[in-house]
């Protein structure tokens, strides 16, 4: 086997980071320098595949080799995840931009009230799960670079005496260099997104260069590959499913674990949620992000065939990505593939180790610092705080590396920190989903789940490498079978990983459902979770205000100046005060509220609640005072509804009101023809007589008489229009008084007596007793009778019309009903025939005489009585007219 | 924005699906064969899938 110079692979490797690192700053630069790069979403999909560490790049093909297509639910997982993005991930980046989430401990913390206990329990969560997985790019490495240099897997010896230390220590500073160059986390390093989207394309054309040779240098084509090895009697073993993956219950646990991880995971949260620059963006990598899984995973299984049947067991199976060039003469491809290889690890240690020295940085170490009084620059201080974790990260990775990990395939150490992180998946997605979470069931789901993680994966993980006893495993502790940490209550038959995923998340679901039904959330979580769960609501962007009072300006700057700088602080507070037009009060709780999201993004929800509350002359809202808040957000919908069914209301009276006009333009056209034809009679009668002065006296008595009515027709015309406005502007005079029911008829009866005479129209009237008196004025009264009358007279036919006036007492009122024997009022006009301007029949044929004025004018009068009037069919043809008086008590 | 939603609903509807094939038993339906270029047809199974399931998120994230 061929080797290379130490000296040349140091120098690609730290060649490579350098190039690394230049992106990045150049990136920066540009940023700084004003010119917003365009982010492209490609970049962003890119920035995605973080998720493919050393794990896919060495770890898959070893896993394929041993476990056939075993290696694919960590892919599959992700890709379905990835489908579900457009809903999950779009309401994760409004949530994480409002409140400026900075971690996912962060926005656990955040959703259950902001409380710090709950961030750093989280945090510690995610250190200690995810040490594992860092141990295992730090594995591969310096494998990798062990193999390169000598040809053989052994680690320790060589040039620094021991590689996976050098290379963690290399590892550390790069990520200082790139995740801590500024404070405030929220604001995106877009540097190292563009550095990590770049090594994504590095580490799947180094995957796929290798791949390509495999296939086609050391085999002629994938076909003669795959013929060699279904005569391999291991490998065509490895190809049937109940043979090799494990059992169908495992597969589908391994997806749902990715699943969970690939959101849950600090570093993916970090580049998906916290690095998002627009939400646009998610869409593209809903279909990029798997499209980049399927491509980096096309050669894993006929890598892992080359491997077995070139190499076999002479190299670890983690090691034939590698090994396969190398022993086939190819250093220098195999060099490219170690600098692929470094290039998934390094993107993957610098992300997550960026997340987690800002989770214990602002969940763990700043809470305690917080109440002391440090007059220094607090923000220099969480520097530093932040580089020391990196280092401190790094290290415990090595730890575990070098005491847990060792001996183990790369895939076996990872799944550890997956089921680990998989425990933040209750209360996350319970959060966002479920409003009655509460804190208390958080707290107890995460620590069930930690417990068992620990105990069931954990521990055996550090006794298999004898850092434990191992007889404890095998017989339980304290000689306890059924408590056997990887077979819990002799749980057998399935692997060590699904044994502790179910135990962990089914303890972890079990105590955060429980307990959350058990607990009441106080004021500040209630609201936490409707912004939570309501966060894809139209009007979620509006920030509810959760204090009562401000604080005064100077105390303010003073508190933003300790933890931001002079000048961070001074265009935070400039920002407020361009929002509120250029004034800024004292004692503004909008501006508290501001200053509270603005410090979150440098020191995490908690911190800031903390800090805010400890300057805040007032505590913050009650749970009253809150549901209150949110129902007054409630209201403002149930109010623009309101607002939008009186828009309704009005467009109605609007329609109305056109309907009216156009009723008054037929009644001012009926008007003008109604006087019209009188005037033109009285005008051509006039001519007559001026041009025939000798004209003979009867003739002219004659046609005198025809001017003396047509004006009179005239001036009653001119007077029921009047007379109706009087009514509808309430201005008539009224006296109402006793009148005597009978009597009142009897007057009206006998002045229209002669014109149904003349029109041959039978007119009777009924009995009415002496004793009915009504309240009414009794001109009006007349004048509604008449106009009953006349109507009845108008629509009656002549020679066989017949009239009929009745009345009948009805409790404390008594009902006059006119009743003939015309064509009667059509159903469609029984309610209009009272409204003004309205004639019976259509417009179109030959109006009926009159203004059409009279029945509305007996209704406004009738009511004014305090009766009511209506029409109604007769029995046997005919319309009858009824109006109903109250009766005067008789005395 | 209906239009929205029913993308959404739509991908969420290919996920599910995409669970079921890639999960027992249609998978198993696939297992012990072996396909084109002798390759186990386990394999191209997944991979079609897979491949189809990118495919329509490409389409409905129209």
């Amino acid at each position: 086997m061929s080797t290379l110079p130490v000296a040349t692979v140091l120098a690609v490797s730290l060649a490579y980071l350098g190039l690394l690192f230049v992106i990045a700053l150049l990136v920066e630069r540009r940023i700084e320098r004003g010119r917003q790069l365009v982010r492209s979403p490609t970049i962003y999909a890119l920035s995605l595949a973080v998720y493919c560490t050393s794990w896919t790049f060495f770890g898959s093909v070893g896993v394929a080799a041993t476990q056939g297509i075993g290696f694919l639910p960590i892919y599959l997982g992700p890709t379905l995840m990835a489908l579900l993005w457009p809903t999950l991930m779009v309401k994760c980046l409004r949530i994480a931009k409002r409140d400026r989430i900075t971690t996912i401990a962060d926005f656990i913390a955040s959703r259950y009230g902001k409380r710090r206990g709950l961030a750093a329990l989280v945090a510690l969560i995610c250190v200690i799960g995810v040490l594992p997985y860092l141990a295992l790019q730090l594995k591969a490495v310096a494998a990798g670079f062990t193999l390169l240099t000598s040809g053989s897997a052994s680690m320790r010896g060589g040039l620094f005496g021991d590689t996976a230390l050098v290379i963690t220590l290399v590892m550390a500073a790069f990520t200082i260099m790139f995740g801590t160059r500024h404070l405030d986390a929220s604001e995106r390093h877009e540097g190292l997104v563009a550095a990590i989207a770049f090594e994504s394309v590095v580490k799947l054309c180094a995957f796929l260069a290798v791949g390509l040779f495999a296939c086609f240098v050391l085999f002629d084509g994938p076909a003669v590959l795959f013929a060699e090895a279904a005569a391999h009697p291991r490998l065509s073993a490895l190809w049937r499913f109940e043979t090799s993956a494990g059992g169908w219950f495992d597969w589908s646990v391994l997806i749902l674990l990715s699943m969970a991880a690939v959101t849950l995971l600090p570093r993916q949260f970090q580049v998906a949620v916290v690095e998002n620059v627009d939400e646009a963006h998610v869409r593209r990598a809903t279909w990029q992000f798997p499209l980049y899984l399927l491509t980096i995973n096309l050669f894993v299984l006929p890598l892992a065939c080359a491997g077995v049947l070139l190499i076999g067991p002479a190299l670890a199976a983690d090691d034939y990505v590698l090994g396969l060039p190398m022993q086939s003469g190819h250093p220098y491809l195999a060099l490219l593939v170690f600098i692929g290889g470094t290039s998934a690890a390094t993107g993957m240690i610098i992300v997550e180790t960026t997340a987690l020295a800002t989770m214990i940085s602002n969940d763990l170490v700043l809470p305690g610092l917080l109440h002391r009084a440090y007059a220094a620059d607090l923000g220099r201080l969480l520097l530093l705080i932040r580089r020391g974790a990196i280092l401190i990260v790094a290290l415990l990775g090595y730890l575990y590396f070098r005491y847990a990990g060792e001996a183990r395939s790369l895939v076996s150490i990872g799944l550890i920190s997956f089921a680990a992180v998989a425990q933040l998946a209750p209360a996350f997605f319970g959060g966002l989903y479920w409003r009655l979470g509460t804190r208390s069931g958080a707290y107890a789901g995460l620590l069930a789940g930690f417990v068992v993680w620990g105990y069931t994966l954990l521990l055996p993980s550090a006794s298999h490498s004898g850092w434990l006893p191992a007889q404890w495993l095998i017989e339980g502790p304290l000689g306890i079978v059924w408590l056997r940490p990887q077979a819990l209550f002799g749980m057998d038959g399935v692997t060590a990983i699904t044994h502790g995923v179910f135990w962990s998340l089914l303890a972890n679901a079990a105590a955060y459902v429980g307990v959350s039904l058990a607990t009441r959330a106080d004021a500040q979580e209630s609201a936490q979770a409707a912004l939570f769960v309501g966060a894809l609501q139209r009007d979620a962007e509006r920030p509810i205000p959760l204090w009562r009072g401000g604080v005064a300006l100077p105390e303010l700057r003073a508190l933003l100046v300790r933890i931001l700088g002079e000048a961070r602080a001074q265009a935070a507070l400039e920002a407020y005060r361009n929002r509120h037009g250029g004034r800024v009060d004292d004692n503004d709780p909008g501006l508290l509220q501001h200053v509270e999201s603005v410090l979150a993004g440098a020191i995490g929800s908690a911190s800031a609640r903390t800090l805010v509350a400890s300057i805040a002359r007032e505590a913050p809202l009650g749970l009253e005072e809150v549901m209150h808040i949110l129902d007054e957000a409630s209201q403002v919908l149930h109010y623009s509804r309101a607002l939008s069914a009186r828009t309704r209301e009005l467009r109605d009276a609007n329609r109305r009101l056109q309907e009216l006009d156009q009723l008054k333009d037929e009644f001012m056209s009926t008007v003008t023809h109604e006087l019209r034809t009188p005037l033109t009679s009285i005008r051509a009668f006039s001519e007559i007589l001026a041009d025939n002065p000798a004209l003979d006296p009867d003739e002219r008595a004659r046609y005198l008489g025809i001017i003396i009515r047509e004006t009179e027709r005239l001036t009653r015309l001119i007077n029921q229009v009047l007379d109706f406005a009087r009514l509808e502007q309430g201005e008539a005079q009224w006296r109402i008084e006793p009148v005597a029911l009978g009597a009142a008829i009897g007057d009206a009866a006998a002045s229209v007596r002669q014109l149904f005479d003349d029109a041959g129209v039978a007119l009777e009237v009924g009995p009415v007793p002496d004793d009915w008196w009504v309240r009414a004025d009794a001109d009006r009264l007349q004048q509604v009778l008449l106009n009953l009358l006349g109507n009845a007279l108008k629509f009656a036919p002549p020679r066989r019309g017949r009239v009929e006036v009745s009345a009948t007492r009805d409790g404390a009122s008594v009902c006059v009903a006119v009743d003939d024997n015309g064509p009667g009022v059509a159903a469609q006009d029984v309610e209009t025939v009272f409204e003004k301007f309205r004639q019976s029949g259509s417009n179109l044929t030959a109006k009926p005489q009159g203004t059409g004025l009279g029945l509305p004018i007996s209704r406004h009068i009738v009511e004014r009585f305090g009766g009511r009037i209506w029409v109604q069919p007769r029995s046997g043809g005919g319309a009858s007219f009824r109006f109903t008086l109250p009766l005067e008590e008789s005395a | 924005m209906p239009n929205t939603s029913r993308r959404v609903l739509g991908l969420a509807v290919v996920a599910l699906l995409g669970f079921a094939l890639f999960n027992f038993p249609l998978l198993s339906l696939a297992d012990g064969h072996s396909g084109p270029l002798g390759a186990p047809a386990l394999l191209l199974y997944i991979f079609g899938v897979w491949a189809v399931l990118i495919v329509l998120a490409a389409v409905l994230r129209r």
